[in-house]
């Protein structure tokens, strides 16, 4: 017998199978009993950009610690993918488990010695149940979710509580998938001794009042807490299940009881161009608006984009990254987009970006971004990714301040205008570079003007005189840094001892740097760590680079393309940021992370041989 | 250059409508078009609309494109506000404004550089999709800003200031707008105030998308022999189906009409659109026989002007979402975020 794996609530399984067979609920559910067991687990998709017949992989990471990250290696493979089944057994780790369907008897050589293999004939069991094709493959894979119950010590009831909670008032539905659990619980417990897998789930209590929710998802709600009204968006992976969460709350949270009207418009536009078009006209006229897209999405939109920032409209962008440039890699992901959004369009722009690191902080992020865009009259990007929008995580619960209000930002009022207040467009009164706006159809002769991407005075009338267009420039400087004062503030965690090393970090790479500090800590190697969640840079990133030696920036992206916002946006030796750059399409890990810190800290340990000699 | 303002002084006897407001009111900054300009023409037909209409002008709202048309909405209806958008993307900046506020009017203002080419996408769109307003294409067949080149609607033959003859086949709008869904369609000509401005009421009446073509000459670029959009050739081929006298809904109908010398259409605001006809019948409720009408005058080389179709019980875009009747920009937190209570029910839901 090869060597097996064990391991306690500590392990990654992955499932491989084929797009479209229905294996993504099934899957759900196992990563789910394990949840309701008290064991946080961390699942990831890893899908084609295909609807049907190509492969597809699940991923969970079972971890008692709470590491949410990606951890890499493969513990235990569900092998049910036969186009795939070399590269997947080569992917499980020496003396890890194959799990797969024996039915057709397979030759040794698709098998390792070094793992452990268990057969259990589901397409034989299925046969021998069901006549329909359909219910034959569907049933197949909550048959191997029995299985695998039994292997691993999942608490059967777990799985069916959660078919009640999926069927309620289906019962016929959840009868046979109750059935469909036990044939592959019977078979197993008859042929099989569990105890040969070495993985097992046992009871904890380490998930306390998390949620277990997808990013899209809760970027949606906090668009709906928010405030926004109206929404424009085109079909893009891997955002459109964002938008259509939004209309799913919508219908919920969102329509007046007594005339069952809606309190939102959602439209489907013809493209990007029109997405924008549409949210930045509902917020010229008040109206809390967003979009959410993807890279290609965000290339299309950055001459809109220039027109908000250049004519102060407030408008809420989520970019759901995945990998680029172009159509790029549509199902993978990655942060390669915050140059393109941080400077999108001609001349001299800058733009806010907020960098979510969760679920609960993209339900925080979207709400707050239509609060800043209508604070700063600008566009706000909420910058998430496919990692975080995709993927079930498991967070901290939703809340929400009864006492917070919409900040509509600086409105002038028709009482203000009878008043006589002087109403400058683009005037500042007060020193923070933003301006006072009125919406359209607010008072019948005063407070009108003409919006526009051209140049203009205080007044918002049309001119391309020299100082006149410096003067605005330079107010719209100031107004960014009144974002980078308003906006979510870094986060800071600091090494137990004194560093001269610290890390910067952002959005998605959060759960995978959390467990590489540990894992930097537990070798010896201290350091700083500072999340970044906001662009324009607060002044602490700053004080952050200036107060270490060295300064690894941590993204997901060839680039450094955040080292580069850093060395724009501010004054440093170039040598002192030193990238660690992971962007092959899947989500970043811990082991990469403390690896490749770990060896670049050795490197600047040696001391070089100028300084030994002198 | 469109920042020389007009002069506020108001003659005494400027006669006031029944909002309160003298047709100089509904006026804008100076234009800064040539002398003789088409679109000049068209704005001072919107100005005599809106007065005749007794429109609050601050409860319209103005949106364009880029180019010489989209520059007019400077120049009428200066109490409203107004918005400049980017080059053919005005079409989803209203969209956006109209679901914002559905209570003001919309004016959409373009040229046929602006919605025939660049933006002929977002054109189409906001037809199907029924937004409520008023679409004005000032259609002189020429990119005048950048000095004469063709435009999309140019016709196919004619020939260009330079020279050139144009080899491409011209984009018809209103074949457009009606293929597309809008629900009011008309096409009119600058230098025809008598057509223009009824047509122009009737439109803003309308509750739907509403579009206008008119064909607004361009003296400096598109003016002289061989051109199909100069002055000479509009008035020697305009074929006017009808003339429409626009009768608001609260206004009592005095005049009695012969029978069979009009057609009465009454909208769904209550506005009355009486179309007096010349020459033959024509129905412009009958969305199939006014496509033929219109492709026959684009085979015959007449330009076919008037109210050429109309669907009286237009459905808009806030009638297909449902929308509650109030403006979307008027709610607030009260009506929009449902509470802590709700969100942990929905905390609940994703343990």
């Amino acid at each position: 017998m090869p060597q097996a794996i064990a391991a306690v609530n500590d392990f990654v399984v992955k499932f491989a199978n084929v797009n479209g067979s229905g294996s993504a609920s099934a899957n759900e559910l196992f990563a789910r009993s394990i949840l309701r067991m008290g064991v946080p687990v961390s699942p990831r998709n890893i899908f084609p950009s295909n609807i049907q017949g190509l492969p597809t992989w699940y991923e969970v990471r079972v971890t008692e610690k709470g590491y949410l990250g990606r951890r890499g290696g493969v513990d235990m493979m569900v092998a049910m993918n036969p186009q795939t089944w070399a590269e997947d057994v080569k992917e499980i780790t020496p003396g890890g488990y194959l799990f797969y369907d024996s039915t057709k008897p397979m030759p040794s050589s698709a098998f390792r010695e070094d793992i452990n293999v268990i057969g259990v004939p589901l397409t034989a069991i299925c046969n021998a149940t069901y006549t329909d094709a359909r219910q034959r493959q569907l049933f197949k894979n909550i048959i191997y979710l029995g299985a695998l119950s039994v292997l691993l010590g999942i608490d059967e009831n777990e799985i069916k509580r959660l078919f009640g909670e999926q069927y309620k008032g289906k019962e016929k539905l959840l009868d046979s998938n109750a059935k469909a659990l036990a044939l592959g619980r019977d078979w197993v417990a008859q042929h099989i001794d569990p105890s040969i897998v070495k993985l097992k789930v046992k009871r904890a209590d380490n998930v306390g009042d998390r949620i277990f929710v997808e990013g899209n998802n809760a970027a949606a709600l906090g668009a709906v807490y928010g405030g926004a009204t109206v929404c424009a968006w085109y079909p893009i992976t891997p955002s459109s299940s964002l938008a259509e969460a939004f209309m799913a709350h919508c219908k919920k949270l969102r329509h007046d009881k007594e005339t069952g009207k809606a309190k939102y418009a959602i439209v489907q536009a013809e493209d990007e161009l029109a997405s924008i078009g549409i949210v930045i006209g509902a917020g010229w006229n008040g109206a809390r608006a967003f979009t959410s897209t993807s890279g290609p999405g965000i290339s299309l939109m950055t001459e809109f984009i220039g027109l908000a920032s250049f004519a102060e409209v407030p408008a809420v962008i989520v970019n759901v990254q995945r990998g680029g440039p172009s159509t790029g890699m549509p199902t993978r992901t990655q942060q390669s987009d915050l140059l393109s959004c941080a400077y999108a369009s001609n001349g001299d722009t800058k733009h806010v970006l907020l960098f979510p690191e969760d679920p609960k902080e993209c339900f925080d992020f979207t709400a707050e971004a239509l609060d800043l865009a209508d604070r700063l009259q600008t566009p706000v990007f909420v910058m998430t990714d496919l990692d975080i929008g995709m993927n079930h995580r498991l967070c901290q619960p939703f809340q929400w301040d009864e006492t917070r209000d919409l900040d509509r930002g600086k409105v002038m009022t028709a009482e203000d205008l009878e008043a006589g207040k002087n109403f400058g467009r683009y005037l500042d009164v007060d020193g923070d570079g933003i301006p006072f706006r009125t919406y359209p159809g607010t008072h019948p002769s005063k407070g009108s003007y003409f919006t526009r991407g051209t140049t203009k005075d205080e007044y918002a009338r049309y001119s391309e005189e020299g100082p006149v267009y410096v003067r605005n420039m330079e107010r719209l400087q100031k107004k960014f840094l009144t974002a980078a004062r308003i906006a979510p503030q870094p986060v800071r965690y600091s090494s137990p001892k004194p560093t001269s090393y610290g890390v910067i970090y952002f959005g998605s790479t959060s759960p995978a740097m959390a467990e590489a500090l540990d894992h930097l800590e537990e070798a010896g190697n201290h350091v700083n760590a500072l999340r970044v969640r906001s662009f324009p840079l607060a002044t602490s990133v700053e004080e952050f680079v200036h107060e270490h030696d060295k300064v690894f920036i941590v993204e997901q992206n060839r680039d450094g393309q955040f080292r580069s916002m850093l060395m724009n946006e501010f004054t440093f030796d170039a040598r002192k940021l030193v990238p660690v750059l992971h962007y092959d399409g899947t989500p970043i890990t811990a082991r990469f992370i403390a690896a490749d810190i770990a060896k670049k800290l050795a490197q600047f340990k040696v001391v070089p041989f100028e300084k030994a000699a002198s | 250059m469109t920042y020389i303002a007009k002069p506020k002084l108001h003659h005494p006897s400027l006669v006031k409508n029944k909002a309160g407001f003298t047709r100089r009111d509904y006026e804008g900054a100076v234009s800064t078009l040539c002398a003789g300009c088409g679109h000049d023409s068209i704005s001072a037909a919107i100005i005599q609309a809106c007065y005749e209409l007794d429109i609050l002008p601050h409860q319209v709202a103005k949106l364009s494109g880029i180019g010489c048309s989209s520059k007019t909405p400077t120049y009428f209806v200066g109490a409203s506000h107004g918005f400049n958008t980017v080059h053919g993307r005005m079409p989803s900046v209203l969209t956006g404004a109209n679901l914002a506020n559905k209570d003001l009017m919309y004016m959409g203002v373009s040229g046929d550089g602006d919605s025939a080419s660049i933006g002929i996408g977002q054109f189409a769109h906001i037809m199907r999709r029924g937004v409520n307003m008023t679409y004005i294409v000032m259609n002189n067949g020429v990119y005048g800003l950048t000095k004469g080149q063709f435009s999309a609607t140019a016709d196919k033959g004619s020939i260009s200031k330079k020279g050139v003859s144009n080899a491409d086949s011209s984009i018809d709008m209103v074949s457009m707008a009606m293929l597309m869904g809008a629900t009011f369609v008309g096409r009119s000509f600058s230098g025809d105030k008598h057509q223009l401005v009824p047509l122009i009421k009737a439109a803003m009446s309308h509750k739907g998308a509403a579009f206008l073509d008119v064909i607004s000459p361009c003296v400096a670029f598109n003016n002289h022999a061989g051109s199909t959009k100069s002055y000479d050739y509009v008035r020697e081929h305009n074929e006017a189906l009808n003339r429409i006298d626009f009768i608001e809904g609260r206004d009592e109908i005095t005049t009695d009409y012969a029978p069979g010398t009009a057609t009465v259409v009454q909208q769904h605001d209550g506005s009355i659109l009486r179309l007096r006809k010349l020459g033959e019948e024509y129905d412009p409720s009958d969305k199939i026989a006014a496509m033929k009408r219109v492709q026959e005058g684009l085979q015959s080389g007449e330009v076919v002007t008037g109210l050429l179709y109309v669907d009286p019980l237009p459905q808009d875009l806030h009638a297909n979402l449902n929308t509650v009747d109030v403006p979307l920009n008027t709610l607030n937190k009260p009506e929009l975020c449902p509470g802590s209570a709700a969100l942990d029910r929905i905390n609940a839901s994703l343990r």
